[in-house]
């Protein structure tokens, strides 16, 4: 469903994506590690085009963008793309002058032009979801972190995409706030919808993903099936990594 | 003026001192003459004290060569002082800054109850001008429902306030009334004769309407409580007239005529001279009406009020639109936007509003109503704020909330203005709000195109009531009321805007 071939991205003199391919099916969780600075956040955002890769292809459905050509500088061809991706980020970025109703309904209103009642229906459905139905006139400024992060979930899947990018969703959260939007994800994932998570709750990683890539300088060192990734990692970058999160294979 | 000796003296003693011990002092240099300072105001114009076109660094008119011709009878050295005109009887009764106003002051009742006046030194009448091709205008009585222009505090602005029906529109200097005459912003002009002639050999077409009327005399004002300097001014001007002198001045100004020769045999039993200022000073003066007053000047805050809202709607969305041409504009629009921010904050207001006012009508003919005129300067000089304003209020926002936008499909235009826009508006609110209250004082310029506004009605009206304090604080109230109520729709409007 997802294809991403050679992919490149350079700030200034600095390589951050050096010829990155992945390929993701339809309902797979994918769990993505790897050192900070290693270019796994970069990642996710050329894959909705918020950072503009150099070189590489992607495909998301009947979305195909080849960079650097006419056509990747389309305005419309981008939208299409974003259209088809939800993206959750570690600082959840709410509106703040948005109840989290408002928030839920924005993209659904203004850009797939739905109408109120309906737009709205689709919202509570969705914040009932994430289990904050009670919630919904609140200002985000009102939430604690965990609950914006699980409005923020709600507001991407609004626009029902065909796979949910998260790019470090509980870094910014407290330990204890943090099980409430694992929970939201677990349960996304096991009703079959595609995840590309940037993580490193490595086991969370374990518990959810069916594969695992690990990235470093820009390259993917190793991918496979989460268990083989985790449990028996091959290389010693991997291996190094492991060991520094004190992550005990089982 | 009787501190004026005294300094000297101490001046004289001090600088004789001074050679004595430094033992360099020549022969006893020839007596320094005493300085007589004589207040007056330049803008005043022609053929009263104007700097000729041709040569703009020399002082003449009839007054000036008047003070001089006066000063060398009364054996001082003579030194002019700059001026506000409306200003100069407060200016002398305050002391200090000049000791006597030859300056076109007429010698009425009203200004007798406040300065001593000398015997007169020139003869006016009001003068009607108006449009050539406006034939039907001959008199006062023709401009009902017309605009006419005066100098703000003179005969002619009292002449046609009282005549009702007229439009009164009031000016600070003797000029720019007839530019709006000719430009067809006012139907008619009342001013002092003298002006109209001077005014009317380089303004083909223009012309008298009927003949002078309401004659009048010009005075020199002397403090009350001067009477020995009022005598020798007295007797200096009756020298001055019976020698000729006068006669030679005013010929080279071409404003000799019988009126000026009777000033020979005038006679202060008319008005009572040298003790009248003693006279009126002394009865008390009648209490000011102030709720008379406060109505008046509430009607002036309608004025502020419209010119400031209006100006600032302008604002608003030019500064917008500069904001984001310098935010999101191409390179050149960019360019632009910074280049008219840059020189619109950088450039004095006035200057821009006489620029916009008279400089585009004469250059370019497009004769802006002063209405207009004043909402268009305020309206783009604040735009160069209200742009950095709310070019602050973008820049606070986090890049996080453009890109949380933008993933979820909306376009750059949608996120601008759904996710963006409202939140840099609440950012920039405070800002603009400030703006908007120093809007409502800065408005109070356009005061020099003609427009009656909150400070300029407070001027004209302490003036006539001789009252700054009661007046002052009720023009305070009410700027105070204005930006207390500006204040609170801000705050409210934050609320909305909520975060």
């Amino acid at each position: 469903m997802i294809e991403i071939v050679g992919l490149r991205k350079r700030f200034g003199a600095v390589t951050v994506l050096d010829g990155v391919d992945h390929q993701q099916a339809a309902g797979e969780v994918v769990a993505l590690i790897g050192p900070s600075g290693c270019g796994k956040s970069t990642l996710l955002r050329c894959l909705n085009w918020l950072e503009t890769p150099d070189a590489g292809s992607l495909r998301l459905g009947d979305v195909r963008i080849e960079a650097g050509t006419p056509e990747a500088a389309d305005r419309r061809l981008r939208q299409q793309l974003r259209r088809r991706t939800g993206m959750i980020f570690q600082q959840f970025h709410l509106f703040p002058h948005r109840t989290a109703l408002e928030n839920v309904m924005e993209a659904p209103v203004h850009v797939d032009r739905l109408p109120l009642s309906e737009a709205r229906e689709l919202a509570m459905g969705l914040l009932s979801k994430v289990g904050l139905a009670d919630r919904a006139q609140h200002l985000p400024s009102q939430l604690s972190g965990g609950q914006q992060q699980r409005v923020a979930i709600a507001r991407a899947l609004a626009m029902k995409p065909q796979i949910l990018l998260c790019d470090e969703p509980t870094s910014a959260l407290d330990p204890e706030l943090r099980g409430e939007v694992l929970t939201v994800l677990q349960t996304l994932a096991s009703e079959g919808m595609t995840l590309l998570l940037v993580t490193h709750e490595l086991a969370f990683a374990r518990d959810i993903a069916h594969r695992v890539v690990f990235l470093e300088g820009g390259r993917v060192v190793e991918s496979g099936p989460t268990r083989a990734v985790l449990d028996q990692p091959r290389h010693p970058r991997l291996q190094e990594f492991l060991g520094k999160h004190r992550f005990t294979p089982q | 003026m009787r501190r004026v000796p005294t300094l000297l003296l101490i001046l004289l003693a001090w600088t004789a001192g001074l050679g004595s011990t430094a033992g360099t002092a020549p022969a006893p240099e020839p007596a320094i003459r005493q300085v007589l300072r004589w207040a007056n105001d330049a803008e005043g114009g022609a053929p009263y004290i104007f700097h000729p076109p041709d040569n703009p660094d020399q002082l003449v008119g009839f007054e000036v060569e008047l003070a001089q011709a006066l000063c060398d009878r009364l054996g001082y050295t003579s030194q002019f002082v700059q001026y506000n005109w409306a200003n100069l009887i407060p200016g002398l009764r305050q002391g200090g800054n000049y000791d006597i106003i030859i300056a076109a002051l007429e010698r009425t009742p009203e200004n007798l109850a406040q300065v001593a006046m000398s015997r007169p030194y020139f003869t006016f009448g009001q003068q009607l001008v108006a449009r050539t091709q406006d034939t039907n205008i001959q008199s006062l009585k023709d401009l009902a429902g017309r605009r006419i222009g005066v100098l703000a505090s003179t005969l002619s602005h009292r002449l046609a306030t009282q005549q009702g029906g007229v439009e009164v529109r009031v000016y600070d200097e003797n000029v720019n009334y007839f530019r709006d005459l000719e430009l067809g912003r006012i139907d008619a002009v009342l001013t002092d004769s003298p002006i109209a002639t001077v005014q009317l050999k380089n303004r083909p077409n223009l012309r008298t309407a009927g003949p002078p009327f309401a004659h009048a005399h010009y005075a020199i004002a002397v403090p009350i409580g001067s009477p020995e300097l009022l005598t020798r001014i007295n007797e200096a001007l009756g020298s001055l007239i019976q020698d000729g002198t006068l006669e030679r001045i005013y010929r080279r100004y071409e404003l000799w005529d019988p009126q000026q020769a009777a000033l020979a045999t005038w006679t202060a039993e008319a008005v009572p001279t040298t003790t009248s200022g003693a006279a009126t000073a002394a009865t008390k003066p009648a209490p000011v009406p102030m709720l008379r007053y406060f109505k008046i000047l509430l009607e002036a805050a309608v004025t502020t009020l419209w010119v400031s809202l209006t100006s600032m709607a302008l604002a608003m969305s030019w500064g917008l639109g500069l904001a984001l041409a310098r935010r999101h504009g191409p390179k050149p629009l960019r360019w632009m936007a910074t280049l008219y921010i840059e020189v619109f904050r950088g450039t004095p207001l006035l200057l821009q509003l006489y620029f916009i006012y008279f400089g585009l009508a004469q250059q370019w003919g497009w004769k802006l109503s002063a209405g207009a005129a004043a909402v268009l300067t305020l309206g783009l000089n604040y735009a160069a704020n209200e742009a950095e304003n709310f070019r602050a209020g973008l820049e606070a926002i986090p890049r996080g909330q453009t890109e949380a936008a933008l993933s979820l499909g909306l376009s750059p235009a949608l996120t601008l203005r759904r996710i963006l826009l409202p939140q840099a508006l609440r950012i920039s609110l405070p800002g603009i709000t400030n703006d908007l209250i120093a809007l409502f004082k800065d408005s109070s310029i356009v005061s020099v195109i003609g427009l009656v506004e909150l400070t300029k009605e407070f001027l004209i009206r302490s003036l006539d009531a001789g009252d700054y304090i009661g007046l002052g604080i009720l023009t305070a109230a009410i700027y105070l009321a204005m930006g207390h109520a500006a204040s609170r729709a801000a705050r409210a409007l934050e609320r909305r805007l909520r975060t």
